[in-house]
């Protein structure tokens, strides 16, 4: 897809995806989360998803207020519960394409049982998880995702907790499809949700995205050029990762700790819960 | 090929059965046309989804076991935007935990049905035992100002055609309807009589017609916004913030959400002509009323009986909607009676409905038994004569 990828201009995007009415957004300056929608669009693009026939659905905070600017059926729901929203959609209709935007509180917070009970029933639904390592809208308190000592309004003396990965949980639930991108580049993040669409099951596109306004303040990630440095350092791609882990040399070894695993996580197939239901309904209708 | 209905009346079977009032809610649900569930197991409602995850399959619905009621309530909502018609069914502890997407179904204008089999609480309480312990709970559990249809059955008969009754609302006027019985009619068996097709009703849900123009949450003449399902084109945007009436976020506007919350308030009290439902037994020369309601209304019929062959001039007011409060009724019969005595399942709820609605007009008697037990006949008789002879 990358020699194949037919970019469109912002503008083209926003015309063609988006309800104008509803600019500006609520996005801060240096927020991550306008450059999702703007991967996910390309995705959807490129996959030539038909509007008409596709509902996006989110729970509550910064990143789930992104179907309220797609020209599209959605569902903005309440805290937590995206997940079990999306498959009342699916199961009843599976016909549609059903796109969640979730956070890293709403998703695997509040919502972390859901999360499971989804990948578990293996719905057709694409998760894309803005990961910002922080609760945005409410001003910036601790995630389970916030890094080891990390500072939030909550943590003000560091975090204590570990953080969760989220990838990892999806991948051992056994998911379909998982991956895990910085939003600092474009192509990577476009083909995994390209690929997350296309694909029939669960899939979880994680999308690290910084929050300059409530972590970054805390945490010295404030200016843009910092910030997208420390995402270009602070991850290693997977396949690295594992050379390291494997072969590499006590120093390397140690350099590892505390970054993130990007990449993709797992790709493969599983019947999914609306295939099995209709086996089931064929099996035993009247 | 067999059309639905047809379907339908295969999968329920016979007639005429000898079943419990769970079943007879999930039986009531399918005649309405539920095709979709969600629900989570727990006693005593479980066999509600049992009977579900029997039928739907059988007549092309989808049953799906969900990971806890919140998740229940949200696939609820999720399927009824698909334009299907929904139910779901808990108790007590559960029925607390879908107060949030319930109050989330109110605000987005989401046709769907929850029937509550009650137990008694708080807490675990007594799981087996039989309650209405969340009479309250049902009106003012959800936050924030709104308004909610419930309807209270007596009977395992009652229980399928009130079930047949909230769906026709819910569709009706796009909001929840709660169907409240408790362990003690959820399990107990009776004669039920499946209705045929022509006896009941089966109202939708107003569709919208035209694209152009279409502004989601713009409320029709009954203020009542027709409704266009996911995947139909009409791009709808959903979200339980204060939104305009192209449902979209005006959270900071104090005059948008005044309209829109009155406005929810307003379709439901409107039309309470549709909605209130109650029966009265010896009404014309009533001196000493019992109003009551649920499965409690079944012994007080025999009691008011007996203190009628004692010479007690006693008469029965059982309320089969319950919210919004049938105030008028109530108070039409404070107007002539002495005293009412109002026996409940729980400590006193809807003694405070009833007590509002009489203002002093004549004294109120609460007579509470909780703990699972059902009001004995001579216990209520004896109430009965108590207040007989009391000076006005």
């Amino acid at each position: 897809m990358a020699t194949g990828l037919r970019i469109k201009t912002a503008a083209e995007l926003r015309t063609s995806y988006l309800r104008q009415e509803m600019f500006p957004t609520i996005f801060c300056d240096g927020c991550g989360i306008g450059n999702v929608l703007n991967y996910t669009l390309w995705a959807i693009d490129e996959v030539g998803l038909d509007l008409d026939r596709t509902v996006f659905v989110s729970g509550i905070g910064c990143s789930s207020r992104l179907p309220g600017y797609i020209n599209a059926d959605g569902l903005h729901t309440t805290h937590g519960r995206a997940l079990a929203f999306a498959s009342g959609v699916k199961a009843a209709n599976p016909d549609l394409t059903v796109i969640v935007f979730t956070g890293d509180g709403d998703g695997a917070g509040i919502g972390g049982n859901h999360l499971l009970h989804t990948i578990r029933r293996n719905m057709d639904i694409t998760v894309i998880l803005v990961n910002n390592f922080i609760y945005g809208m409410t001003g910036g308190q601790s995630a389970p995702t916030t890094p080891d000592g990390g500072f939030t309004t909550t943590t003000p003396y560091g975090n204590i907790e570990h953080p969760m990965d989220v990838c990892e949980l999806a991948k051992a639930l056994g998911a379909p499809y998982v991956a895990r991108w910085p939003v600092v580049s474009p192509v990577q993040p476009v083909k995994s949700i390209a690929e997350g669409i296309r694909k029939r099951g669960f899939a979880l596109i994680e999308m690290l995205t910084p929050c300059p306004t409530a972590y970054g303040r805390y945490n010295g990630l404030k200016a843009l050029e910092q910030i997208w440095r420390w995402y270009r350092e602070q991850t290693v791609l997977i396949d690295e990762w594992e050379w390291i882990e494997q072969f590499g040399s006590p120093e390397e070894r140690e350099r590892l700790r505390g970054k993130m695993k990007i990449g993709i996580f797992q790709d493969t197939e599983r019947e999914t819960f609306e295939d099995r239901w209709a086996a089931l309904v064929a099996r035993v209708k009247l | 090929m067999s059309t639905h209905r047809e379907l339908i009346r295969r999968a329920l079977g016979p007639r005429v059965q000898f079943v419990q009032g769970d079943d007879a809610c999930a039986y009531g649900a399918v005649l309405a046309g539920c095709t979709f569930f969600a629900g989570y197991p727990i006693t005593p409602a479980t066999e509600v989804a049992e009977r579900m995850a029997e039928i739907l399959p059988r007549i092309g619905g989808c049953y799906i076991q969900m990971e806890d009621e919140i998740a229940s309530m949200g696939a609820l909502i999720g399927a009824s935007w698909t334009g299907a018609k929904v139910m779901t069914s808990t108790s007590g502890p559960g029925f607390s935990l879908m107060q949030e997407n319930l109050g989330y179904a109110i605000m987005t204008e989401t046709p769907c049905v929850v029937v509550n089999v009650q137990r008694s609480g708080p807490s675990t309480g007594q799981p087996t035992m039989g309650a209405y312990g969340d009479m309250m709970q049902a009106r003012w559990g959800t936050h924030g100002d709104h308004e909610i249809i419930m309807l209270c059955p007596a009977s395992v008969q009652e229980s399928l055609e009130l079930t047949i009754v909230a769906f026709n609302l819910s569709e009706r006027l796009r909001t929840p309807v709660l169907v409240f019985i408790d362990g003690e009619l959820g399990h107990m068996r009776e004669r039920l009589v499946i209705p045929e097709d022509h006896e009941f009703e089966l109202w939708e849900r107003p569709r919208a017609t035209d694209r152009a123009g279409y502004r989601p949450f713009a409320p029709g003449p009954d203020l009542v916004p027709p409704f266009a399902p996911f995947g139909s084109g009409f791009r709808t945007f959903v979200t339980g913030l204060t939104h305009n009436e192209e449902g979209l976020p005006r959270a900071s506007s104090a005059t948008i959400h005044d309209q829109l919350v009155r406005r929810l308030a307003a379709k439901i009290t409107n039309h309470l002509d549709l909605i209130t439902r109650y029966e009265e037994f010896y009404a014309d020369d009533c001196e000493i009323a019992i109003v009551t309601y649920g499965i409690t209304a079944r012994t007080c019929r025999d009691v008011v009986e007996e203190a009628r062959r004692r010479g007690i001039k006693a008469g029965l007011l059982r309320l089969i909607s319950i919210w919004p409060f049938p105030e008028h009724v109530v108070a039409r019969w404070a107007e002539r009676v002495r005293a009412m005595l109002v026996p409940e399942m729980n400590l006193g709820q809807i003694v405070h409905p009833i007590r509002e609605a009489v203002a002093g007009r004549c004294p109120v008697v609460l007579h509470s038994r909780i703990g699972g037990e059902l009001h004995t006949p001579a216990e209520l008789l004896e109430a009965l004569e108590a207040l007989q002879w009391q000076p006005a």
